[in-house]
């Protein structure tokens, strides 16, 4: 598959190249939670798809509205629902999954949707917030979670292994995962989950109803 | 009796004879309306800004809202005021008439120059009054579809509007979606709710009590049902605004007074601005116009000529919609924008949404609002490239015409260069 530049981009934001690898070509999408709408600029530009996006706030819709995009404001928690069943072939969902306020309904109702889903999030179970929270005994702040725990949006963290839990009681399966590490580079591939769950900084994982 | 103002006189004359450009269709062309009767004659009166360009593609529809009229860009005719929407259109401005040919006609049924009750029926060389057949936005829109018709516009690169303006946007995309490129429809709702059509019943019946309405025939009896359309209009106008926005401009202050007079003088400031409202919205508007107006935004029911689902009324359109509401509209919430946006989704249109932050009520969309300009431009723009359209003002029909004719037509924007219809 061809690589991919976002220079748009930022480091941080590495999960979004992996997403959009996962994406075919011409197919529809539904990116929930789009901010700025760099990656569906990117998905419509070079990969010829027809995206959507629903995005929480203003200044980030207006943003895609300029760039052509066709966004609504609105929010994973409560918007959904409205979307008719089998409405695209991919609904994405990338850093957000941890700030819903019901995860499980929020991933049914991406599967509802959409044939696939893809879904990235950062990894709980890092060694590196294992450690913080083992020898500091408090909870985690990192570059990529910047917030303290009192005025944090992510109110739902999880683990990869939890995820993996999340996807079975959804009757989904996983056709393809991949971990990031802090850099942004896939972690050893066909490495055990365990392995995964402690090197993987983030991951994105792509589903399908089963 | 009471004496007509000079106002007034000149009000009327814009009945028949408007100061815009009047496209009039004969016993060829009639209009069928939805309650069955063929309208014929009739005219529609327009105003147009900009140039259309040769391909004719860069023409943009403005709808205008319950009492508002063509006169969107330029000095009213009666009351010399600037016109209702200069922050959205003009040079430089989101819908940028340097770039696009604008077009705005006056709405069937209302009294600034397109057929409505104040119009002579030619059957009694009487004013209609109430023999006027009741109109929908659907005709508003048939009607409107027929002047393009005749400006030869196949396409509409925009159609665009607030609140009832807004409901006409809608049916335009519903009604004829390979004819509208992009559509946004503002502080704006797929149907009138029960709440806003109470609102509209204590108007009309304000304007039916008031003795000098005489059942509709006050333009043949010398009277003016002034108090009666000013009540409405003072209640009107209070659903225009938020409790936040009424408090912030009057609070409690009072009226030019140290201390309240213990009697029903405007004592408020609040009184007084509605008086004011009330008093000058009388002398540039016809009150059965109002009724049936009114009436058409009661009927608007879109879903339901789509066996009740919305969605069914936007399937398979390729038109690309922007869906702009206003957090403090509580006549047309989000929620009923919402819906909308639920429809085009399910219809698996082409939809942006945005709801604005304001405390200014559903007036919004005709004041100030820089993030609804950020929308609104940023839309229009992104639309325009994709439907090709240059950047920069086109050489269109304006370059045929003489220097002079060219330089009046830029002057005064009203006076378009595309004359199609006749002046008076």
């Amino acid at each position: 598959m061809a690589v991919l530049a976002l220079p748009e981009i930022s480091p941080t934001r590495v999960d979004l190249l992996t997403v959009a690898e996962m994406v075919e070509p011409g197919s529809r999408v539904l990116d929930v939670g789009c901010g700025d709408g760099a990656l569906l600029k990117m998905l419509s530009e070079r990969r010829g798809v027809d995206g959507r996006g629903i995005e929480l706030s203003q200044a980030g819709v207006n943003e895609c509205v300029a760039k052509g995009l066709h966004v609504i404001q609105g929010d994973a928690d409560t918007d959904l629902v409205a979307y008719p069943d089998d409405a695209f072939d991919y609904v994405i969902l990338s850093q957000t999954l941890q700030a819903t306020f019901a995860p499980r309904t929020v991933l049914e109702h991406m599967l509802r949707i959409g044939r696939r889903a893809i879904v990235s999030f950062p990894n709980f179970g890092h060694w590196r917030i294992r450690t913080h929270l083992t020898f500091r005994g408090r909870m985690p702040v990192t570059e990529t979670l910047a917030h303290a725990w009192y005025d944090t949006p992510n109110i739902h963290f999880c683990t990869i292994r939890d995820f993996v839990g999340l996807v079975d009681l959804v009757n989904a399966r996983v056709e393809k995962a991949v971990a990031l590490d802090q850099a942004g580079h896939p972690v050893r591939v066909n490495a055990p989950w365990w392995f995964w769950n402690i090197f993987g900084q983030q991951a994105v994982f792509l589903l399908r109803r089963r | 009796m009471t004496t007509r103002t000079a106002t007034s006189i000149f009000r009327l004359s814009e009945v028949d004879n408007p100061s815009s450009l009047v496209e009039r269709f004969g016993s060829e062309d009639p209009l069928r309306l939805d309650c069955g009767v063929d309208l014929t004659p009739f005219q529609i009166a327009y105003q147009t800004y900009g140039t259309l360009d040769s391909r004719k593609a860069n023409a943009v529809l403005v709808c205008h809202a319950l009492t508002a009229d063509q006169h969107l860009a330029n000095r009213h005719p009666v009351t010399g005021a600037q016109g209702w929407w200069t922050t959205m259109v003009g040079p430089g401005r989101p819908i940028d008439t340097n770039r696009f040919f604008v077009i705005c006609t006056n709405v069937l049924g209302a009294c600034m120059g397109t057929t409505g009750p104040a119009s002579t029926n030619p059957a009694t060389g009487k004013p209609w009054g109430l023999d006027f057949p009741m109109v929908t936005i659907r005709d508003m829109v048939r009607a409107q579809a027929k002047l393009i018709d005749r400006l030869g516009i196949e396409s509409l690169f925009c159609v665009l509007g607030g609140s009832m303006g807004g409901m006409q946007v809608l049916q335009w995309a519903a009604s004829y979606p390979e004819r509208v490129f992009c559509a946004l429809p503002i502080a704006t709702a797929a149907k009138h709710s029960a709440q806003n059509i109470a609102f509209h019943e204590v108007g009309r019946q304000a304007v039916m009590a008031d003795p000098d309405w005489r059942k509709g025939r006050y333009i043949e009896e010398g009277t003016r049902p002034s108090k009666g359309l000013g009540v409405a209009r003072m209640a009107a106008h209070i659903t225009y605004l938020s409790e936040k926005a009424l408090h912030r401009k009057f609070g409690r202050n009072l009226q030019d007074r140290e201390a309240p007079t213990f009697s029903f003088d405007a004592d408020f400031q609040v009184e007084s601005y509605l008086r004011h409202q009330g008093m000058s919205f009388v002398e540039r508007f016809d009150a059965n116009s109002y009724l049936y107006v009114t009436r058409a935004m009661d009927y608007f029911d879109l879903a339901a000529d789509y066996g009740g689902a919305l969605a069914r009324a936007f399937q398979g359109s390729r038109t690309r919609f922007c869906v702009v509401s206003f957090t403090s509209d509580w006549l047309f919430p989000t929620a009923d924008s919402r819906a909308t946006v639920h429809a085009l989704n399910a219809a698996g249109g082409s939809v942006s949404f945005v709801e604005i932050a304001t405390d200014r009520g559903h007036d919004a969309f005709l004041l100030d609002v820089p993030e609804l300009f950020a929308t609104t431009g940023g839309f229009i723009d992104a639309a325009a490239r994709a439907r090709g359209l240059s950047p920069v003002p086109s050489k269109g029909a304006s370059a045929d015409l003489p220097r002079e004719r060219r330089e009046r037509a830029e002057e005064t924007p009203a006076l378009s260069a595309t004359r199609i219809g006749s002046r008076r």
